[in-house]
């Protein structure tokens, strides 16, 4: 396993990437030959890391703090801290999904949500009228409503192997609702936990960009031709869009 | 009232790559064309943010509005057909560029075997060979025809590859040599060579080094970032229609493109087309463009829901199996594959292409014996390093929970240790399938949405089970461990989860009008002006991808108007 030498270089913003690298974004030859004449940026020793500063992101934009407290600390149990690294708490997935809610994807902005509104079969996907943001009130109150009927407790206040059986049992539909199906919100709540466990930092999860360096995922890198054709596993630093913002 | 807007040669309606070739070849030639596009302008600088997996492959940056428009869909006629709410078995582009922008690249010419389906199934199995319903017919145009404009497409988005063993004659190599081999393409190709099958490197529209076309366009190479279907290429490298054909109309000054332009109706009286009407989406102001020709070159859905609320050309009715728009709508069985997990090695999976694969087509059209077996056609089998992006990659090993901690571990764990054999199933046409106008529900405009009545059929599940077998026999041989995953049984078709964005038919050609809807110019039968290019003009749906194919046919269209342009119309064939 070979470790891919830069992880003492300053970040490649694209300007300078593109600069450097003499790339031509296509369009009519002026004069001469496009250039695809990669070097390797210059590599000057980066600084020590400043202190960490206070995440402002970390505020709610659309949970109340109630809410909150359920959806991290079920995010916690989709993908929960272990030897391996962090877990969805750690990383900020919920925040992300308070973030995400806030916006477009929580209100279904983009998809077509006209009535009239029939059961469809389920090949013709979801046909509900309720948005994300809607779901989640209702899937998080339902599960709070079955901690407490089954355990006498709040989710968040269950001791992990009761709240992965409340999970389950939500997966699997034992537990029955009537506006929505309790796997339809386990589903909603299982992809964006992936989400904000591995989206771009600069989305409020994968804080640090520890989901990434986890995975061995570099992020957001403008080249690979270095190692495509090698056949050892190379790994490097991660780095994320925030790198191109200078 | 509309506005009427002085009279043009040519109006196109869509500038993604049938509109962009058409634009190229025409202004090229002098004609004035006014492209109108619903979408907005892009260009390359668009794209600096563009390694966002969430933003672009989660939350369709590149994808049209499905608020504004969608399509609606039901298995069989007694279905009610309900819409595509969200996206989730294809994904429909539109701005500039149109699905042109976030494509992967993949190449292939349509097999000759393609082109004359119906006679050289019966030719070689007898007619018995066709079941009940499967409305399999030629095309009206033949391999070795079509074949210059193969090149010519390929020449002009310059294509990587190596010749196709089992393809159909060339009459040039592609333009660069092939893109680079990573050890998972090695090891399938080595596996695939044991077996006696014949593997070559996947041809490629993400250019493998620096090339300039022939209309003088340079582009650079590709960097293998990983980010390239879903999302648009920050380089330029990958072809598309923005970054080579339309800089080619554009520099003529004969070509105006007016952006957020969404055509509604195609005008005509009698057999002609007297231009289009269509709504600024920014004010909601209506403008009639008249023009001398009209040429449809938007995606196969509005392709023929255009045609369909424009009372032009007979639509298709599945009871009498006659009229011809809305005919022999296919797609594309994606089912049929294996996956293999690797203990004892990683791959950067990480680091990809869109068109960066290994394949084979020894399982495709009838280049294997099908007297046994209950389906005709096949798939292209590949392997392909597009880059595994970690939001939509987690593959685990059979019996891995879904989540929690065995989650977590296996998907961190294989994430780099597993490769996928896929195969891209080809797809036929039957009485049952078909697109006509749904009766309820209605775009942003109140015009009714295109409605898909379409199910998988027993050729599909004959033709995914035995390509699943083939797939695990490769991937066996590649080295991975005991427990694979192999996907071998085909369900009812379900619009939820991603499966191929090749959608094909609706306005097919052919040799005749009763049974297609355009020659092999495109022309439509019934209107002599008008023009219609794309996947639309599929009979069927083959076992590759279907831009070399479809871009090939726009160059053909291109010459057949500029022929009608020139004799002063007219039926080309």
């Amino acid at each position: 396993m070979a470790e891919a030498n830069n992880t003492n270089e300053r970040p490649v913003s694209r300007r300078n990437f593109l600069k450097n690298s003499g790339l031509v974004l296509g369009g009519l030859v002026v004069g001469g030959v496009a250039g695809s004449l990669l070097r390797r940026p210059e590599t000057p020793a980066q600084p020590a890391a400043p202190p960490p500063a206070t995440d402002y992101n970390q505020a709610l934009m659309f949970f109340t703090p109630e809410q909150f407290k359920v959806v991290d600390a079920a995010c916690e149990r989709i993908f929960p801290e272990d030897e391996l690294g962090p877990g969805a708490k750690a990383l900020g997935a919920a925040y992300f999904i308070d973030h995400q809610l806030a916006g477009d994807w929580g209100f279904n902005a983009r998809e077509y949500m006209q009535a009239p509104f029939y059961p469809g079969e389920i090949t013709q996907g979801y046909q509900g009228r309720l948005k994300r943001r809607e779901i989640f009130d209702i899937g998080i109150q339902e599960m709070n409503n079955y901690s407490n009927s089954t355990h006498g407790k709040r989710f968040y206040e269950l001791p992990p192997e009761q709240q992965d059986a409340v999970l389950k049992a939500f997966e699997t539909d034992e537990v029955k609702l009537t506006t929505i199906s309790a796997s339809t919100f386990f589903n909603l709540l299982r992809a964006s936990t992936i989400e904000g466990v591995y989206a771009d930092p600069l989305y409020g999860g994968n804080k640090n960009m520890d989901g990434w360096k986890m995975k061995n995922f570099p992020g957001n890198q403008m080249t690979y031709t270095q190692l495509i054709d090698k056949p050892e596993f190379v790994k490097m630093a991660p780095l994320s869009l925030r790198d191109h913002q200078h | 009232m509309a506005k009427k807007l002085p009279k043009v040669d040519v109006v196109i309606v869509g500038v993604g790559w049938g509109g962009g070739i058409i634009a190229s070849e025409l202004t090229k030639q002098g004609l004035t064309v006014v492209g109108l596009e619903r979408g907005k302008e892009r260009k390359t600088e668009d794209y600096f943010m563009v390694h966002d997996e969430l933003r672009y492959a989660l939350r369709y940056e590149l994808m049209q509005d499905l608020s504004k428009e969608t399509i609606t869909f039901r298995s069989k006629m007694n279905v009610r057909a309900l819409p595509m709410r969200s996206y989730g078995s294809f994904l429909l582009g539109t701005g500039l560029g149109g699905a042109g922008v976030h494509w992967n690249g993949q190449t292939f010419r349509f097999l000759p075997y393609d082109f004359e389906i119906r006679s050289k199934t019966i030719e070689r199995y007898g007619a018995k060979k066709i079941p009940e319903g499967m409305t399999i017919q030629d095309w009206g145009i033949t391999y070795d025809q079509l074949e210059p404009y193969f090149d010519k497409f390929e020449k002009m988005a310059g294509i990587a590859g190596e010749e196709n063993p089992l393809g159909g004659k060339r009459s040039s190599p592609y333009p660069i040599p092939p893109m680079r081999t990573t050890p998972s393409m090695q090891l399938f190709a080595d596996a695939a060579k044991k077996k006696n099958l014949h593997p070559y490197i996947l041809p490629s529209a993400n250019l493998s080094q620096a090339y300039t076309n022939p209309d003088g366009v340079a582009r650079a190479a590709c960097q293998y970032c990983g980010f390239c279907e879903r999302f648009g290429c920050e380089y330029g490298a990958k072809a598309d229609p923005v970054v080579t054909v339309i800089p080619v109309a554009k520099k003529t000054g004969k070509f105006e493109i007016r952006t957020h332009s969404h055509v509604r109706r195609i005008l005509h009286t009698g057999n002609k087309a007297t231009g289009v009407l269509y709504t600024d989406v920014t004010t909601g102001e209506e403008f009639e463009q008249p023009a001398d020709i009209v040429v449809m070159t938007s995606y196969v859905f509005n392709n023929t829901r255009i045609l369909l609320m424009s009372k032009l050309g007979k639509p298709y009715d599945p009871a009498t199996g006659k009229g011809v728009i809305g005919k022999n709508y296919a797609y594309q069985v994606m089912r049929g594959g294996a996956v293999g997990f690797f203990d004892d090695r990683e791959f950067n999976n990480y680091a990809g292409a869109g068109s960066l694969g290994m394949c084979l087509d020894d399982y495709n059209g009838d280049n294997f014996d099908h007297s046994d077996l209950k389906f005709i056609h096949g798939a292209n089998i590949s392997v392909t390093q597009t880059g595994y992006r970690p939001i939509g990659t987690n593959k685990v090993p059979p019996g891995t929970p879904s989540w929690g901690k065995e989650f977590k571990a296996a998907s961190i764990k294989y994430t780099n240790r597993f490769i996928s054999v896929g195969a891209q199933g080809a797809s036929m046409p039957f009485r049952q399938h078909f697109l006509d106008l749904d009766p309820t529900y209605k775009d942003a405009f109140g015009d009714p949405l295109i409605r898909i009545t379409y199910d998988f059929v027993d050729q599909d599940r004959e033709l995914a089970a035995f390509c699943a077998d083939k797939c695990a026999e490769i991937v066996k041989e590649m080295g991975a461990n005991e427990k694979l995953e192999i996907n071998r049984k085909l369900g009812p078709y379900d619009i939820t989860p991603y499966q191929s964005t090749h959608n094909t038919g609706g306005v097919i050609m052919g040799a005749s009008p009763d049974t297609s809807a355009v020659n092999n110019y495109l022309q439509m039968w019934d209107a002599e002006n008008v023009f219609v290019v794309g996947a639309s003009s599929f009979a069927h749906n083959s076992g590759y991808n279907p831009t070399g194919t479809m871009g090939a046919l726009s160059y053909r269209a291109a010459e057949g108007i500029l022929k009608y342009r020139k004799s002063g119309g007219g039926m080309l064939v």
